[in-house]
């Protein structure tokens, strides 16, 4: 039971794509300051969620497999609720986790990008598949760039696979603090920025060329189902950093304000990144990735081998 | 039903259909997205997808070779789908009317929800048909409730 309602209401479903919803509007807000505009009302991300969800039809592709092309949207919103739960647990200090959970919600990350892969793939769409090919391809470039970080976090924290370990450790300090944590933050703000499609790294969806790449097919329910994945992991990704670099987030008294100003904080900065930032190519991604990030979170673990 | 519509009316996403137009329709439609008129302000978005599509604008003279795939376009839309013809070549035609291509104007093809004449329209103008648009929308349901 218990579980349950972890999954479904707090932190999981409901709380996290409450929060998410909130975040996406703050992320259009921002953009509209930057772009000198006044920008979407509150609750633009819940009318934009229910018009889906209520009003509009769901047309499936008639040449396409049509169960897996339903299916994942679901599949995606399960595995963003998963790992929001497994981060969020940890970090709101409800329970511990277990050891290894680093681990595993580093696999259940991958599970969104790879169900639209998979819903892309099946609306037998010739734009969907060239957004699936470059979503893949993105996934291939910034995985490694994200294991190498994890990695160094993981060293930092005296060799604990476990999240609420990880978050002891900071007691005295915050990771962020040092040399090897402001790179370790720049290298995962970039993954989180291309596990969360946005510009530079929204090659699979650019709207202006493949016009949204993999979702080209969906509507209705379905596109809904991925709307709510996007505004979990938008929560989910900027707590999981503040989880591995900056502490955790504690929700005891006076400490929520930090924690939300943390949040607030990462988002922010994906949000100015993306605002400053023209599309990438799907070439230049995997250069930007495999080359320079990775060569940047070396020179991190060999900064962290050094205590630094 | 009051809160469908109510959704609806608050985020409208607008897929653009040019067609055979002197590109003076389509650069006043940009304008209406820009900083200075800000449409996002009440919600209203440009996609590139049809599937994703609340509004289909379309401005410009529908030719021969324009009509299928506005039709098609149409079709490919999830419904409910609102449609806007903009400027005086999507009303009526406009200087195009008696050209020897062409194929009607775009209520002869789709059913039209709402007109923006003009020529090309200004940002304000068309903003101002959405709005009456919705409006109108609005007044639809009063009457039903009152019949
Ligand atoms: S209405 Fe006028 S401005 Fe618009 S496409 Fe036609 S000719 Fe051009």
């Amino acid at each position: 039971m218990k579980e349950l309602f972890y999954f479904l209401v707090y932190p999981g479903l409901a709380f996290a794509a409450t929060v998410g919803g909130i975040l996406s509007w703050f992320d259009r807000k921002v953009t509209a300051w930057v772009q000198f505009r006044k920008g979407p009302p509150f609750l633009q991300p819940l009318f934009d969620f229910l018009k889906l969800l209520l009003v509009k039809e769901t047309i499936v592709p008639a040449k396409g497999s049509v169960y897996t092309f339903l299916l994942a949207p679901i599949l995606s919103l399960f595995g963003a609720s998963i790992s929001a739960v497994l981060v969020l647990l940890p970090a709101f200090g409800i329970n511990a986790g277990f050891s290894g959970d680093i681990i595993v919600i580093f696999y259940l990350m991958n599970i969104p990008p790879i169900a639209y892969i998979l819903g892309a793939m099946a609306s037998a769409n010739p734009l969907a598949s060239v957004g699936a090919s470059r979503e893949i391809k993105l996934i291939i470039s910034y995985e490694l760039t994200f294991i190498l970080a994890l990695g160094a976090i993981i060293y930092k924290a005296g060799m604990s696979l476990s999240l609420a370990d990880i978050i002891a450790a900071q007691s005295g300090g915050v990771f962020a603090g040092s040399v090897s944590g402001i790179l370790l933050l720049i290298a995962l703000l970039f993954c989180a920025q291309a596990k969360l499609g946005l510009v530079p790294f929204d090659i699979a969806e650019a709207e202006t060329e493949i016009n949204h790449g993999s979702f080209i097919e969906y509507s209705g329910a379905p596109l809904a189902l991925i709307y709510l994945t996007k505004y979990i992991m938008l929560f989910t990704l900027p707590a999981f950093i503040a989880v591995v670099l900056f502490g955790g987030l504690s929700v005891e008294g006076p400490q929520i304000i930090y924690s939300v100003l943390k949040v607030f904080g990462l988002v922010l900065l994906v949000t100015l990144i993306r605002n400053t930032n023209p599309r990438l190519k799907i070439k230049q991604a995997m250069r930007f990735f495999l080359l320079w990030m990775n060569l940047f979170v070396i020179i991190a673990f060999v900064l962290t081998l050094f205590g630094l | 039903m009051a809160l469908k519509d109510y959704v609806f009316k608050k985020s409208l996403w607008v897929f653009h259909f040019g067609g055979a137009s002197c590109n003076n329709c389509d650069i006043e439609i940009l304008d209406c997205l820009t900083p200075r008129f800000d449409v996002e302000r009440f919600g209203i978005k440009l996609v590139g997808s049809v599937r994703h599509a609340d509004v289909l604008l379309v401005n410009g003279s529908i030719n021969v070779r324009d009509k299928d795939r506005l039709l098609e376009i149409y079709r490919q839309a999830p419904k409910p789908v609102l449609v806007i013809a903009i400027g005086a070549c999507g009303c009526t035609g406009g200087i195009f009317a008696e050209s020897f291509n062409f194929a009607g104007p775009v209520d002869k093809i789709i059913p039209v929800d709402a007109y923006v004449p003009g020529c090309p329209p200004k940002p304000e103008a068309i903003i101002a048909g959405i709005v009456a648009l919705i409006n109108k929308k609005k007044a639809e349901k009063e009457v039903e409730h009152a019949a």
